[in-house]
């Protein structure tokens, strides 16, 4: 059977592999998202500290013995400290000034992030091994799936799920939306807010983090594997609505799949469908698909 | 992501210079010869040029000894970001307002053809490394270009011949979307076919992605029995990688690394790149010669080994001093009609010449990569399978087209 000159088979086969590309940019256009929701910051950092968390899981391997596992959960942690730091010195300062501001410093620190990994380390990146106990893959019928990438849409669904949750169903998460609306307020009833704001850069970072050691054994651990992701996931938080966490999420993995099928009907289009996606979305929703209009 | 254009100035050896007068130098235009290395600094090619090609320009106006007799050498050098409009305004300004006399390196092919045009404009050196396009020396060809390290013809008639001679007969290629990944991939598929294989599929994907893995599922359903990589830098080192996750070694099918540089291997690690056949021209370990400038340059450069390409810009570099300093002037036209006159000789490449057409000539070799357990150092990567000597490893000179040849 074939659909447009391509076997079912074959398409089945890009559909999922859209879904797993759809992982990484749903994990870190939710970071994105929470950001820029609750700080109302624009990170442009969010690519370096995606592969911040890739090199964190090479440097655990490489100089400490530490693997996979922990580096999933000790990579996040570093990192996100790196952030808190960079919120409690240098973001909390421009809180009241104009979007763009937060914007030029993030994208600052991103330049000087990658320009000191590149010294360090060269550009045409480093080996990291897939751990043994996700090696190997399974015969679908229709496709070859390694094992690896079907444990990247199951965590990353996990992770996904879980922060929306805590933000829009849990007590802390409340706390969090009504520190964004009235910060005066909030602090008035006890809350440490400037605490809880940095804490929310932190676990922000954090989730790029993630999805760099994520990343790290199946794309090269290089400088500059963020700066080359960071601009396509900002069209998926714009497409998904500024702000909005299940946007980020939902249009993340749908633009993973759109990008899918591109690679197969027109390979040639497949980094700018995203970018057409967007413009249209945009001149007919401009707050995005889940966002509103404040 | 935009990035401010790095121009970096760079003095050499100029208080030498200055002691031993500038008596030879009249003929000079504006009493320096000035190189410009164009390079990518920043992104997927900046390992296998990038400063290292800045650094290996510097050795040869040091090896060439010229600037203790009289004649002041300065090298510039600037990030083209693999962007052909951005490799043209600064190839202008070069040649416009700072005067430079030779451009030097210049990877990826797009970047490298327009700036050809500008040098052959302007009746300037370019001394090409990096780019691999078989068209420099072909169509595209100019009195003042030379291309020195490889290009695409040579490297499909190495490794693609080698691939279907043993057995490798039918292709599916997996295509860098740009003008180098087009003449790689052209002229590999000549390759294969005049061999007698044949060619059942192709896929273009853009430069510079990440993941391969839709376009290793489209390879692997094409059942073809080798999958020609015609990439190169980023590009390759995440094939081959994502290749082996998705189990088409394994599976029966091969892959065959149509542009492999040495760092690619040391990205990819030899776990996964074993075996992995490869043409350079260059490669540190090959004689004493290579040797002791691999071992300068590595020492010199973070205990990276140097790749052919910038091996390439030593050698084009080193060649281009002798003949300005051998006419006493750096008019581009004069001195690369006195550069393919006179034959080459230097530690990288040993003896060599260069054609009417601008073609570097020199013998190719076809490597494998070693096994993890055959390797004893880090780079320490390839052992040789054949040499393919000078006057077969490029195209002949009459089938490229150059209006040069007569």
């Amino acid at each position: 059977m074939e659909i447009f000159g391509v076997p079912t088979q074959a398409l089945f086969g890009q559909l999922l592999i859209g879904l797993i590309n759809g992982s990484f940019y749903a994990l870190l256009s939710l970071g994105l998202a929470v950001i820029f929701g609750l700080l109302n910051i624009i990170n442009f950092t969010h690519g370096a500290q995606y592969m911040m968390g890739a090199f964190a899981a090479y440097l655990l391997l490489n100089k400490l013995g530490i693997g996979y596992w922990w580096a999933l959960l000790i990579a996040p942690i570093l990192v996100g400290l790196t952030g808190a730091i960079i919120e409690r010195t240098m973001l909390s300062r421009l809180y009241k000034l104009d979007h763009l501001y937060g914007l030029l410093l993030t994208f600052g620190l991103a330049l000087i992030i990658e320009g000191l990994f590149r010294n360090e380390y060269g550009s045409s990146g480093q080996p990291y091994p897939i751990p043994p106990a996700l090696s190997g893959g399974r015969n679908l019928g229709f496709m070859f799936l390694p094992n690896y990438r079907a444990w990247v849409i199951v965590a990353s669904l996990v992770v996904c799920l879980a922060t929306w949750f805590v933000i829009e169903r849990t007590k802390l998460g409340a706390y969090l939306r009504a520190a964004t609306e009235n910060p005066q307020l909030v602090q008035a009833f006890g809350i440490n807010v400037p605490r809880m704001i940095t804490t929310t850069y932190a676990f922000g970072v954090g989730l790029a983090a993630f999805a760099g050691v994520m990343a790290a054994p199946i794309y090269s651990v290089s400088p500059q594997m963020g700066a080359n992701l960071i601009i396509v996931v900002f069209a998926v938080v714009v497409i998904g609505g500024m702000g909005s966490i299940m946007g980020a999420v939902v249009t993340g993995f749908a633009l993973g799949l759109i990008e899918g099928l591109t690679k197969v009907f027109y390979p040639e289009a497949s980094n700018t469908v995203i970018f057409v996606i967007m413009a249209i979305v945009l001149l007919i929703k401009p707050a995005g698909l889940f966002g509103t209009q404040k | 992501m935009k990035r401010t254009l790095t121009a970096t100035l760079v003095g050499a050896a100029l208080a030498a210079s200055a002691l031993s007068g500038t008596a030879n130098a009249q003929a000079i235009s504006d009493g320096v010869v000035k190189i410009g290395v164009m390079s990518d600094m920043s992104g997927l090619y900046a390992d296998l040029a990038g400063q290292g090609s800045t650094l290996a320009a510097r050795m040869a106006v040091e090896d060439s000894g010229i600037t203790s007799r009289g004649i002041k050498v300065e090298i510039v050098s600037a990030d083209h970001q693999n962007k052909p409009d951005v490799g043209s305004s600064i190839a202008r300004q070069w040649m416009d307002t700072d005067k430079v006399d030779a451009i030097a390196d210049v990877p990826t092919s797009s970047v490298a053809l327009a700036v050809n045009q500008l040098t052959r404009e302007k009746g300037k050196v370019f001394l090409n490394s990096g780019a691999a396009t078989s068209d420099l020396t072909g169509k595209a060809c100019s009195p003042t270009t030379v291309h020195w390290t490889y290009d695409t013809w040579m490297l499909a008639n190495g490794t693609g011949s080698a691939v279907v001679k043993s057995g490798g007969d039918s292709w599916f290629f997996l295509t860098a979307d740009y003008a180098f990944g087009h003449a790689l991939e052209r002229d590999t598929e000549a390759v294969v076919q005049k061999s007698g294989g044949k060619v059942v599929g192709k896929v273009r994907h853009p430069l510079n992605t990440q993941d391969f893995s839709s376009f290793l599922l489209q390879a692997q359903s094409s059942k073809a029995k080798i999958i020609g990589l015609a990439n190169a830098g980023g590009d390759t080192v995440n094939s081959i990688k994502q290749a082996a996750e998705f189990g088409i070694v394994s599976g029966g099918q091969n892959l065959a690394g149509l542009l492999v540089f040495l760092t690619d291997i040391h990205g990819i690690g030899l776990q996964t790149a074993q075996g992995l056949l490869v043409t350079e021209t260059f490669y540190w370990d090959l004689n004493d010669g290579t040797r002791a400038f691999s071992k300068r340059f590595a020492a010199a450069n973070n205990n990276r080994y140097p790749t052919m390409v910038q091996a390439g810009v030593y050698g084009a570099v080193l060649h281009y001093l002798k003949a300005v300093e051998a006419i006493k002037s750096d008019d581009g036209l004069k001195v690369v009609e006195q550069m393919k006159a006179t034959p080459t000789d230097d530690p990288a490449f040993g003896k060599g010449s260069i054609r009417a057409d601008g073609r570097k000539i020199h013998p190719a070799y076809l490597f494998e990569v070693k096994k993890p357990g055959e390797s004893k150092a880090p780079y320490d990567y390839y052992k040789l399978r054949e040499t393919i000597p000078a006057e077969q490893a490029f195209r002949p000179l009459a089938d490229g087209g150059c209006s040069l040849v007569k």
